[in-house]
């Protein structure tokens, strides 16, 4: 089946197996290996993107349930001239990732949970990121980043 | 890790998603939100020939103040229900056990129905619709039809829905004036309950739903009948392991499961102000 999805304001168009996962499709069709799968299992959160605005786990949605949906990844939010979104800015500021496999779900989470509340407390954001892991457990400085672009987006 | 190979069909009407599982029978599953069937079929524990999508069904996403009751569409998403400030003020307990699945991601796809129609015994919302004495609307070929919550759950992952039939609206009794509470116990954020309960009491209505005690989710009809009987919290929570079949695995023991029923369910209890 045909499906054509809009990454980070470029629309797509592929031929795939209905089995495909959403996934699968961001990295070997439309090429974006930013997104990383780690646990495939909707566990880890290394996989998360926005859909249709929202923070989703890209390993347990199949392509063909977003055909003609928006989905954003982490190659879609510095802006062109390489300026860093707030949040990249502050994970960067803040040290907030040693090996780097857990960041761009940890970055896409956390814009997500900005979205729907600019106003976080510590405790928010440590509940907010649950569904994300950080195997080098780096978590201290991830919510110290989150929290600081938390104040930027105010 | 891919699932094996199915047929995708899209639906935009409940008509025609009724009409493609009334064609293809138990070769046909529907799919919502997704987390539970999708790594299900990654594991091969279950392999449809055809997946029918409803998530464009906007038809189905919704809570409505009904006047005694709240209808929530099917598959309104755990994220709206949540934050739904009518919801929050009728049916506490549905939004605090839908705010304790699994994480915001899973959240923002996972839909009331889905969580129903699954049958998970581990699931946290069942145990809240449990203990608000829901009703559900199923439609099939046949038209729709009431299905009491008490009715619904037949057996591990198996509910009275028919091949034909999905899941419509839930509709759960107003109780403004009720105290609720929810517990689960798990080992990690985000893991399912080892152990859940949902409590509500108010001076008309007392219920208590139980997360991951039987093959399926489970009313304690003994702590029910011991509180409306007068028993305080203490002596109610004593019963919360009665009728129950608790599972052994890799969590816990049976007789671990039951002396955690008791001890939530004598702090729900005690929360809800028992």
């Amino acid at each position: 089946m045909e499906v054509n999805i809009k990454i980070n304001s470029v629309t797509h168009s592929h031929e795939v197996e209905p089995r495909m996962l959403l996934v699968q499709y961001i990295r070997e069709l439309a090429g974006l290996t930013g997104t990383n799968i780690g646990c495939d299992t909707s566990s880890c959160g290394a996989c998360t993107v926005h859909l249709n605005g929202e923070s989703v786990k890209s390993c347990t949605v199949l392509a063909a349930q977003v055909d003609g949906m928006n989905v954003e990844t982490i190659e879609g939010l510095a802006e062109g001239d390489g300026t860093l979104h707030p949040m990249q800015q502050a994970f960067h500021e803040c040290h907030a990732l040693q090996c780097g496999y857990c960041t761009p779900g940890m970055v896409m989470a956390s814009v997500s949970l900005i979205d729907e509340n600019p106003s976080l407390t510590e405790k928010e954001v440590r509940e907010g990121l649950e569904g994300n892991l950080c195997r080098c457990t780096g978590y201290h400085n991830i919510v110290k980043a989150v929290l600081q672009a938390s104040e930027v987006a105010k | 890790m891919i699932p094996a190979p199915f047929d995708f069909i899209q639906v935009d009407s409940v008509d025609e998603a009724i009409a493609a599982i009334s064609e293809h029978g138990d070769e046909a599953k529907l799919i919502a939100g997704g987390h539970s069937l999708l790594p299900l079929m990654k594991f091969r524990l279950a392999t449809p020939t055809y997946v029918v999508d409803i998530n464009r069904l906007d038809e189905l996403k919704y809570v409505h103040d009904a006047g005694d009751y709240l209808a929530i569409g099917a598959l309104t998403r755990h994220c709206e229900i949540e934050k739904n400030e009518i919801v929050k003020t009728n049916a506490g307990v549905l939004a605090l056990a839908t705010h304790s699945v699994g994480d915001p991601q899973v959240r923002h796809r996972g839909t009331i129905g889905g969580a129903i129609a699954h049958g998970d015994p581990a699931s946290d919302i069942p145990s809240a619709l449990l203990a608000l004495k829901a009703t559900l609307i199923a439609k099939g070929s046949e038209g729709e039809r009431e299905i009491s919550i008490d009715d619904f759950f037949t057996g591990f992952l198996e509910t009275d829905l028919a091949e034909d039939e999905m899941l419509k609206e839930i509709r759960i009794p107003k109780l403004p004036n009720a105290k609720w509470s929810f517990q689960k116990f798990n080992r990690r954020a985000q893991d399912w309950a080892i152990v859940g309960a949902s409590i509500i009491c108010d001076d008309s209505h007392v219920g208590v739903g139980l997360v991951n005690m039987h093959s399926m989710p489970f009313r304690s009809e003994a702590v029910e009948a011991a509180l409306s009987n007068g028993a305080n919290a203490e002596e109610a929570a004593e019963l919360a392991a009665e009728n129950t079949e608790a599972p052994t695995d890799l969590n816990a023991s049976k007789g671990y499961r039951e002396h955690l029923a008791r001890v939530l369910v004598r702090r729900g209890l005690q929360e809800a102000g028992r």
